[in-house]
């Protein structure tokens, strides 16, 4: 069944799809980087294919090929019941230029993976609404998943952020603050207190 | 006597509010496990969110590439730290499925009933929180109890509570012992009485109700396109369960259901998670029916599994045969797959690269949390602050898996 599913996307993009083949009944569709919003699309709203599901997206590297990086999607039809791998190749050697279209108007579920793509390899998503880091933290220096990232690698400190329009920051001083003893009434002390 | 704003404008006596930002977590009692919420509240009614996670980002995939396949099953445990069973089998099975062989009978079934001992131990641990965070203590410390005994059977079996490392590639690291199936039958028993109290306890209380129905509602097309799975797109109405859609192991040939909720809101996925709590037991007893005494828990290829001690000090290939697969590693051959099974809180997937060496080229979990827990923001934009105790705790999140 699937496999009539990957003629269906060589008959609809015959000039786009790089390669295809099927190890243990995954069956993978490669396709040019600048077609692979068109081919999800048409994934997505043929009813022949009917994925209704974007169950994963992911990258993987591969630092001596040419276009660097490998885009994986996972998609599921969950009325035919069937499954398909998408990929396309981006990325310079040097792991520049490694941008391709986002899913994310078409399936909510790409928005946080697209996320975490860009934040583990660098893989830039055009049209993103909010290509932000999402496991990591917004200092974050490189790509860790990247094959030529050191795995013990030292990232270094951050220095605390800026936080405007809060004129005080704790530690607060001993009496300030919420009151888990009993209430008094006594009178606070003052700055000019603490100096005696 | 008068209204004091007799003459006054309606508009001016309005009170001036201003959006006012708050921060919820990353360490607040209510987010189990680490997450934070910033959210612009209007009042009470919350106006947008960010949902921030990551905060027990550990490089699980990263740390999977500098070991040995068989040395990623104590980094999958850690996933999902609740059912770790459920995590060891469906990595043992990705490894399976690229290499081409079956597990044994015996070993499928022992798996299967681990599998949803730790499902239920999942179930027991969401849905008591749930009921804890709404002011139901007791419901929790009596769930609690169960999953604790779910734990001393894991414990007999693998050596321990939590975090087992016991699937391997091929196998099981020990075959089950010999008191498992009493064992396994008696604590199945128990924890349905111990749902049937919880159930006397919560399902006729009104704050409880209250509390839950119509909160966080999600609607099946959004829960899709968000690629929900697992209770939380049950609840929704779609009855999409990797068991029964495309079984694996043995689940073609033992009889459950599959519970489905209406309205997808934070009472339907309560409620689909009890109902799944009694579906594991009647899964667990043909498991135990099925299990085999005896016979092989393993596959007998010697290029996977590692050979017996007694071999290992005493023949000259069991010694090399245990020092490849230990030093080098098991060899899956080169190439791509993409393995899923059912976990705690939905599709559990791995997609694993090979470059055909003993050291895995990319292991990359799919995650049922990071997907469910990117839909929180859409389930409580427009909700009051109160409910996002109870929608964020229907979700389940799993910190270690969201994370990773």
């Amino acid at each position: 069944m699937a496999k009539a599913l990957v003629d269906l996307v060589k008959q609809k993009f015959p000039a786009d799809v790089l390669e295809t083949h099927s190890q243990r009944g995954d069956e993978t569709v490669v396709v040019y980087a600048a077609r692979w919003k068109d081919v999800a699309r048409f994934l997505r709203d043929e009813p022949r294919a009917d994925m209704s599901m974007l169950v994963d997206l992911t990258a993987v590297d591969f630092p001596d090929r040419s276009p660097r990086f490998e885009v994986v999607a996972h998609f599921y039809s969950l009325s035919k019941g069937h499954r398909l791998r998408l990929k396309a190749r981006v990325g310079d050697s040097d792991g520049g230029n490694a941008e391709i279209d986002t899913l994310s108007d078409l399936w909510a579920s790409a928005n946080w993976a697209e996320r975490e793509c860009w934040d583990m390899f660098g893989v830039r998503f055009t049209g993103h609404p909010d290509l932000r880091r999402i496991l990591l933290y917004p200092e974050f220096e490189g790509h860790p998943l990247r094959k030529d990232y050191p795995a013990d690698r030292i990232q270094p400190l951050v220095p605390y952020r800026e936080v405007p329009d809060i004129d005080k920051i704790p530690p607060f001083r001993a009496d300030e603050g919420m009151s888990f003893g009993r209430q008094t009434h006594a009178q606070r002390p003052s700055d000019d207190d603490d100096l005696n | 006597m008068e209204p004091i704003d007799q003459e006054l404008d309606p508009a001016e006596i309005e009170l001036p509010t201003e959006p006012m930002l708050l921060n919820v977590g990353p360490a607040h009692p209510a987010m189990h496990g680490t997450v934070r919420i910033v959210m612009e509240l209007s009042g009470e009614s919350i106006e947008r969110c960010d949902v921030q996670v990551g905060y027990l980002h550990r490089g699980f995939e990263k740390m999977c590439e500098r070991g040995t396949w068989t040395q990623v099953f104590p980094y999958v445990d850690r996933c999902n730290y609740v059912s770790p069973m459920l995590n060891n089998v469906g990595f043992a099975l990705a490894c399976e499925k690229l290499l081409g062989i079956e597990v044994p009978d015996r070993c499928q079934w022992y798996r299967m009933a681990l599998g949803e001992l730790a499902r239920m131990s999942d179930h027991l641990t969401c849905t008591g929180a749930m009921a804890m965070e709404l002011g139901a203590f007791t419901p929790f410390l009596w769930m609690i109890k169960g999953r604790e005994m779910i734990w001393d059977l894991m414990e007999e079996e693998t050596g321990a509570r939590l975090t087992h490392s016991f699937g391997r590639v091929g196998g099981m690291a020990q075959p089950p012992t010999e008191g498992f199936k009493a064992h396994a039958e008696a604590v199945t028993t128990h924890i349905l009485e111990i749902i049937a109290e919880v159930e006397k306890l919560l399902l006729g209380n009104r704050i409880f109700l209250d509390r839950l129905e119509n909160v966080g509602v999600i609607s099946a097309e959004d829960a899709i396109s968000l690629g929900w799975t697992g209770p939380c797109l049950r609840a929704c109405g779609v009855a999409y369960d990797v068991r029964k859609s495309h079984p694996y192991m043995k689940y073609g040939e033992v009889e459950f259901d599959v519970p489905v909720g209406q309205t997808g809101d934070s009472y339907d996925r309560f409620i689909v998670r009890i109902e799944e709590l009694k579906q594991c037991a009647r899964i667990i007893r043909q498991c135990i029916a099925n299990l085999a005494d005896s016979g092989p828990v393993n596959v007998s290829d010697p290029r996977v599994i590692l050979p017996p001690k007694e071999e290992v000090y005493s023949s000259i290939e069991g010694t090399i045969q245990h020092f490849k697969i230990v030093m080098e590693g098991l060899k899956l051959p080169a190439g791509e797959v993409y393995s899923y099974t059912e976990g705690g809180n939905g599709e559990l997937g791995f997609y694993i690269v090979s470059d055909g060496s003993g050291t895995p080229y990319r292991v990359r979990i799919r995650p049922p949390c990071f997907f469910v827990t990117g839909g929180l923001e859409r389930v409580i934009t427009g909700a009051m602050m109160a409910d996002v105790v109870p929608a964020f705790g229907s979700l389940n999140m799993i910190g270690g898996e969201c994370d990773r």
